[in-house]
């Protein structure tokens, strides 16, 4: 990303022009052309993307009262933010831990099992050759265009009849089925697993599985993380298909919770309650963001693979 | 309770799914009635004997107190009272269930402008057969009517919202305002204030339905006549007419702050004095107590300003019922409780905790009129209240899909706040939306 030192390249790439001999400036794939429209561009796609942050961060370190009676974007003085913490986690019995571990739930079994589903899917896809291949490659790509928004209410009366509803499986079981990691996995597969290797295994004595685990796997490893990333996030967010499935409190993830307790603000009798609803909002994504940093370097590794010819 | 004001991005979809299923759907489920015959008090005291599990879908906070203190009245009944949402979220969750034929509650709490809708869709067991009928003289005219619907008995009143004005004394004596008695004087009030002080409003609007109707059912206007299947909606009566062009004068002078009720910029604006007013209904004091504590002691309640000076015209404002839902297989049960939270021991649970009651023996009772409100710096509100719930006017009337309406007012009317159509045209825009919608779902609309 271009950098401050910005403001006084460009003085100097304008005099290059002038006195072009002596300023000149070599440009090469390590020191590239530093543009100044790009560098303000991305600068206020930054501000863009860290101002909410920031004003999320900030806003959790004030009291409910402050939080309407401050200006939104600067401390108060009161610093309330390891009160509300505690305030998030007691609040109703503490059942913002019971909708973080439902969260979890979701996260692990739903997300973890798109993922396999995803992997086993996917490489099957890039690496068997089997009638009809080409059927199930046009219904993944029409899968991947529908919203899964537009398939709630059918899933839901579908669900309704299996009575699952008001399950954790209702929320689960949808959201085993991604066809965009699917499409992911079976591209990634194509050019990271060289079918070269498949067939020296083969002549080797080794079976399918034994291939898949010890050949496969390791080198499908990139993609599977960004593909565990994608579902982990779409599964963390999800708050459509747990909208219509849940019913009951006890069930319901993060998102639930956080718009049910938002929503309290605005019933008669209620309490609103937007310095936890902010503080819970902070806490929900701080997993997020930790998944994120922990897994990014396997993530940028798989981003590379098949551009280079090694 | 209050009115339609939670707005989320996926919420308008919801309601769309909703709306689709609402009228298709409903009739699809009465299974499980219990026989259409009368119900004695006897049978229900047998069944109270008996026990059993009943599921309320209710988002209403002072319900929990009733809940534990029906149990402990009735030790074999058990109460599963789930917040299946607030408002439209809930409305949306019941469409589905009823569409989809199992998972619906046994008790559900249903807003008045949204009762007509499950009623005529069958949903809802009419409660005559257990003689609520009886009941009519317990409640104030105005929810009793919302309640009474094609001669039926479809809820019983849980509270009601009797409108009065909210101000904040404290900017009306800083910048020498009146206390405005009718709307006229409320929109000089808004000028004269807005112009000693750029950053105060009279008011917030930023389109709300439930507003809207409200204040044309205060004025007189009935837009909306239902019966049966025919449905007619004209908002170029004279009640209509005098609150668009009345609140137009607000609008085009940038004279009401356009700020979403309910926001956090809303509760601010309540305790920091740049919303010096609310039109809204008897249940706002608990909000404003909890939601506001900050301007605690500055403000006031005052009657509703009139469209004619000396008038004493009143509406409801938001306001909700509990229901019985003909998918129900513990009916009788469910009747139960509704009659102990709405018109037994339960009405005082509610009062205790801020509830707004729809009974004429709590509205009129000295006790509750002696009230003094430490927010409101000791004055006894109750009796502005009590005096505007005798005051409601009749006859008004809400959509069978008033639900579904509401969701499209700010596709429609709400453009009036937000560019240069004016809320006539834009009220005709609704009408006709109304009436298109009302004729695809196969009732015989008109003007």
């Amino acid at each position: 990303m271009p950098t401050a030192t910005d403001a006084q390249a460009r003085p100097r790439t304008h005099r290059a022009g002038t006195v072009p001999r002596t300023r000149r400036r070599v440009h090469s794939v390590d020191r590239p052309r530093r543009s100044a429209w790009v560098t303000l561009l991305a600068g206020v796609v930054m501000l863009y993307t860290l101002v909410p942050l920031a004003w999320l961060v900030i806003s959790a370190t004030k009291t409910q009262k402050d939080l309407l009676g401050s200006p939104g974007i600067w401390f108060s003085g009161h610093f309330a933010l390891w009160d509300n913490i505690r305030q998030t986690l007691t609040y109703h019995d503490g059942i913002f831990g019971r909708w973080l571990l439902n969260t979890l739930l979701y996260v692990v079994l739903g997300a973890g099992g798109a993922t396999c589903l995803a992997v086993l899917g996917g490489y099957g896809l890039a690496k068997f050759d089997f009638r009809g291949k080409r059927t199930v490659f046009a219904l993944v790509v029409g899968a991947v265009a529908v919203p899964t928004t537009a398939l709630a209410v059918p899933t839901f009366l579908m669900f309704s009849k299996m009575g699952l509803t008001n399950t954790p499986w209702a929320v689960i079981i949808p959201s085993l089925v991604s066809p965009f990691g699917l499409y992911l996995m079976w591209v990634f597969a194509s050019e990271a697993v060289p079918t070269e290797l498949l067939e020296a295994a083969r002549v080797d004595g080794s079976g399918e599985l034994r291939t898949f685990v010890r050949i496969s796997l390791p080198l499908l490893a990139p993609g599977i993380v960004t593909v565990l990333l994608f579902t982990v996030v779409a599964t963390w967010n999800n708050y459509f298909l747990p909208l219509i499935m849940i019913k009951d409190p006890n069930w319901y993830p993060l998102t639930l919770g956080l718009n049910a307790w938002n929503d309290q603000a605005a019933t008669a009798g209620g309490q609103p309650v937007f310095n936890l609803v902010i503080t819970g909002s902070l806490l929900t994504i701080l997993p997020l963001v930790a998944a994120f940093l922990l897994l990014q370097r396997y993530w940028q590794s798989g981003l590379a693979a098949g551009s280079v010819k090694e | 309770m209050r009115t339609k004001t939670v707005r989320h991005p996926l919420g308008g979809l919801a309601l769309v799914c909703a709306a689709a299923l609402a009228l298709t759907a409903c009739s699809s489920s009465s299974t499980a009635g219990s026989g259409s015959g009368p119900v004695s008090a006897s049978s229900l005291d047998a069944a109270l004997d008996k026990g059993g599990t009943i599921t309320v879908w209710a988002w209403e906070p002072t319900l929990k107190q009733v809940v534990t203190d029906f149990e402990a009245k009735y030790p074999k009944v058990h109460v599963n009272l789930v917040n299946a949402g607030t408002g439209d979220k809930q409305y949306t969750a019941l469409q589905n269930a009823i569409q989809a034929g199992n998972g619906a509650p046994d008790v559900a709490q249903v807003e008045y402008y949204a009762l007509g809708q499950f009623a005529l869709g069958k949903s809802l067991q009419d409660l005559s057969k257990y003689g609520a009928s009886d009941l009519s003289k317990q409640y104030s005219p105005g929810p009793w009517n919302s309640v009474s619907i094609n001669g039926g008995v479809y809820a019983l009143p849980m509270d009601s919202g009797p409108m009065a004005l909210f101000y904040n004394k404290k900017v009306f004596d800083q910048y020498q305002l009146k206390v405005p008695t009718t709307w006229d004087e409320y929109v000089d009030d808004a000028a004269k204030l807005h112009a000693a002080n750029p950053n105060a409003y009279i008011t917030n609007d930023a389109g709300d339905a439930g507003f809207t109707t409200t204040m044309i059912w205060q004025a007189g206007g009935r837009p909306y006549k239902v019966n049966g299947t025919k449905v007619s909606v004209d908002f170029t009566d004279a009640g209509s007419a005098k609150f668009a062009g009345t609140w137009q004068k607000l609008l085009s002078d940038h004279l009401v702050a356009p700020v979403t009720s309910w926001s956090d910029q809303w509760y601010k604006g309540l305790g920091d004095g740049t919303i010096a007013t609310l039109a809204i209904g008897a249940w706002m004091p608990a909000n404003l107590v909890s939601g506001v504590p900050s301007a605690s002691g500055d403000w006031r309640v005052a009657p509703l300003p009139q469209w004619q000076q000396g008038q004493t015209a009143s509406a409801e404002n938001g306001g909700s019922s509990l229901a019985v839902m003909k998918s129900s297989a513990q009916q009788d049960l469910a009747y139960a409780f509704l009659k102990f939270a709405n018109a037994g021991d339960g009405v005082q649970d509610r009062i205790k905790g801020g509830a707004f009651p729809a009974t004429t023996a709590d509205l009129d009772s000295q006790a509750f009129l002696d009230t003094a409100f430490p927010y409101f710096g000791g004055q006894q509100a109750n009796k502005i209240f009590s005096d505007s719930a005798k005051n409601v006017a009749t006859g008004w009337q809400y959509l069978p899909y008033q639900v579904y309406a509401n969701s499209i007012f700010n596709d429609t009317v709400g453009k009036a706040y937000v560019s240069s159509t004016t809320l006539t045209s834009g009220l005709k825009a609704w009408q006709d939306a109304s009436v298109k919608y009302g004729t695809d779902q196969g009732f015989s609309t008109g003007r």
